[in-house]
């Protein structure tokens, strides 16, 4: 439970990122989905946008759930990363409230952009408004409503502000084709002070041509 | 105690019931058997089991392939089988309601190409001298034994089977289907197996051979029906048992516990002075009682020589050719036929973008576990049958 006069962040309301997922995805896709859990998106994936869908989950009892929705899933744990999974196989990678729990964000990412074109990325937004207030106000750690864990047992490892994400995005070379902040379960996409007001973020990621890291020197005058 | 009348009736009653072995005749003269190692070979023949019944658009059959050195008998009991006998060897998993539930589903189970139960092997009578092949059987392949069941397969009228499913050798013939018969299956489910038996196990298999080999007995294979090389056999069937268990659970069932003494009784001659060694004794023992050497030759050499990749070009030309779903399975515990020797077909079938279920299961009973573990197989394969059955019904509906 959350403990008293904290604010907890809103659920993620799985329907809204679903669908949001869901709109990003061209019809007859080939689309891995990591923590796909019981594989209920990529069911609609597959029924809805005629999509050829793979979902990764580490929990038994979900992938047992996957297969009995006919999506076809691989046992794995995002922290070990994504060796099973060859190069560009996916037009596109999902990754949904998942990236703060793992122990390897970067890494993942980096990952990511590899096995498949795109990669959709929800993360929860810890710049919001309300727990920088929180924080603020009680100096105390955020606890979200869908995971309402204390800071000792949380899984959510690496908390993030929108900002703090683009500037990850920037050192690992991988551009951001599109930033959809979900403010009060609606995504808005050209939002005023969305770092401030956004509960979570949909990115969806390619690989740059050329690492940032890599790319040529301005020229000097 | 139940009586023999009353132990027959519930034997009747549980899972398949009371089941008969058939015999098939195939590769009569002149549609000889083309085998992949030269030469053919004709007529042979098959034993097989059938459970359940067959829908009339033939759409809900499995094929079941056994191991090394299983057989047609998978489930349910023969009518004159004794109190000690046991049922088939995966019945918790084949009857009505269970996992391959007959209520719903054919399924089919037939002894390998090169055994010794019923199916044309080195000990069968060649027609042509009417004498045992023994060595004079032509060398055979994982794909020659699949060749064989498959037309078996379309001999019962069946042009598409639901799934097959097999573990460990069975395993390896799951995948040849899939890659010699592309069309004939929609599933295909592996268990503890490999696309390649890994260089370990083809020096498991060496010494196993040897020992056949090297007893006096022997006798370069001309042995006569009921002698041969026993302690040999029973020798290889210890290795290769050693080779299905994992440290873990021959520390759980016999430990460093001794058979017959209180404390060691220092003396060298006597072989059953641990529990684990009376317990490989006796599996050799039993094993030799049905099980001959010259097939265990045979067979084994087929295993040595299974290798997909190289057989077919590689994983994904051998396995990109069907649209059949994949369920793969491993287990922890499995140092025969690893997690890594599965996950490199999973690697290959999600490269050529087909649809593929893994899961590592969590089994302290090594490579054996896929005859143990009842349970999580229901819970795994349960719902892919399904799902398999009901996309066919989906697609003929569309």
């Amino acid at each position: 439970m959350c403990a008293k006069h904290r604010y907890c962040m809103e659920d993620p309301s799985l329907d809204v990122t679903d669908k949001l997922l869901m709109e990003q995805i061209q019809p007859g896709s080939r689309v891995l989905d990591l923590g796909c859990g019981d594989g209920r998106l990529l069911a609609r994936l597959r029924d809805e946008r005629d999509a050829s869908v793979l979902g990764m989950e580490i929990d038994i009892e979900q992938h047992h759930g996957a297969i009995a929705r006919g999506v076809p899933v691989i046992q794995a744990d995002l922290d070990e990363g994504l060796h099973d999974i060859p190069d560009l196989a996916f037009d596109y990678v999902v990754l949904s409230q998942t990236l703060q729990q793992v122990l390897h964000p970067k890494q993942l990412l980096e990952e990511m952009v590899r096995v498949a074109r795109q990669a959709l990325v929800v993360v929860p937004n810890f710049g919001n408004w309300r727990i920088r207030l929180q924080v603020l106000k009680q100096g105390r750690a955020p606890v979200t409503e869908v995971l309402p864990y204390e800071w000792y047992n949380t899984p959510n490892l690496h908390l993030m502000s929108m900002h703090d994400f683009q500037d990850l995005m920037r050192l690992l070379g991988i551009e951001i084709l599109k930033e959809i902040p979900i403010i009060n379960h609606r995504a808005v996409e050209k939002a005023w002070l969305a770092n401030l007001r956004a509960q979570q973020i949909l990115y969806v990621l390619q690989r740059q041509e050329q690492p940032a890291e890599h790319s040529p020197a301005p020229a000097t005058a | 105690m139940a009586t023999q009348q009353e132990l027959s009736e519930t034997r009747q009653q549980s899972g398949v019931g009371f089941v008969q072995t058939r015999l098939a005749t195939l590769f009569t003269p002149p549609d000889w058997l083309k085998l992949a190692g030269g030469g053919e070979l004709g007529p042979i023949q098959v034993a097989y089991e059938t459970y359940g019944t067959l829908t009339p658009a033939k759409d809900n059959a499995i094929f079941i392939c056994h191991a090394l050195t299983g057989d047609a008998h998978a489930a349910g009991y023969y009518e004159d089988d004794d109190e000690k006998a046991k049922p088939g060897w995966w019945d918790d998993l084949i009857g009505p309601g269970r996992t391959l539930d007959t209520d719903k589903y054919f399924v089919i189970c037939a002894n390998v190409l090169g055994g010794c139960q019923g199916t044309t092997g080195p000990g069968s009578i060649n027609p042509e001298t009417n004498q045992p092949y023994r060595l004079n059987f032509p060398f055979i392949t994982v794909g020659d034994i699949v060749e064989v069941h498959a037309t078996l397969t379309r001999e019962l009228g069946i042009d598409q089977l639901l799934a097959v499913i097999g573990g460990s050798l069975g395993g390896m013939q799951v995948l040849e289907w899939a890659a010699r018969f592309p069309d004939q299956l929609r599933g295909a489910i592996c268990l503890a197996s490999a696309a390649q038996l890994s260089a370990q196990g083809i020096a498991f298999n060496a010494v196993g051979r040897r020992a056949i080999k090297t007893d006096p007995e022997f006798k370069d294979g001309e042995y006569e029906h009921g002698a041969g090389p026993r302690y040999g056999l029973a020798l290889a069937r210890m290795i290769a048992h050693i080779t299905y268990l994992s440290d873990q659970s021959i520390e759980m069932k016999f430990g460093r516990r001794l058979q017959d003494h209180d404390t060691f009784t220092y003396e060298m001659l006597p072989e059953v002075e641990f529990q684990v060694e009376s317990y490989l004794h006796y599996q050799g023992k039993r094993f030799v009682e049905r099980f001959d050497a010259n097939s265990y030759l045979y067979l084994t050499r087929a295993m040595d020589y299974f290798d997909l990749a190289s057989q077919y070009g590689s994983l994904t030309k051998a396995l990109g050719r069907t649209d059949a779903r994949f369920l793969i399975a491993s287990y922890d515990s499995d140092w025969l036929f690893t997690t890594t020797q599965s996950k490199e077909i999973v690697r290959a079938l999600i490269e050529c973008g087909k649809h593929v279920s893994f899961i590592e299961l969590k089994s302290p009973f090594g490579h054996d576990s896929f005859l143990i573990e009842i349970e999580q197989l229901q819970k795994l394969i349960t719902p892919f049958l399904a799902q398999a059955y009901e996309s066919l019904q989906a697609e003929k509906e569309s």
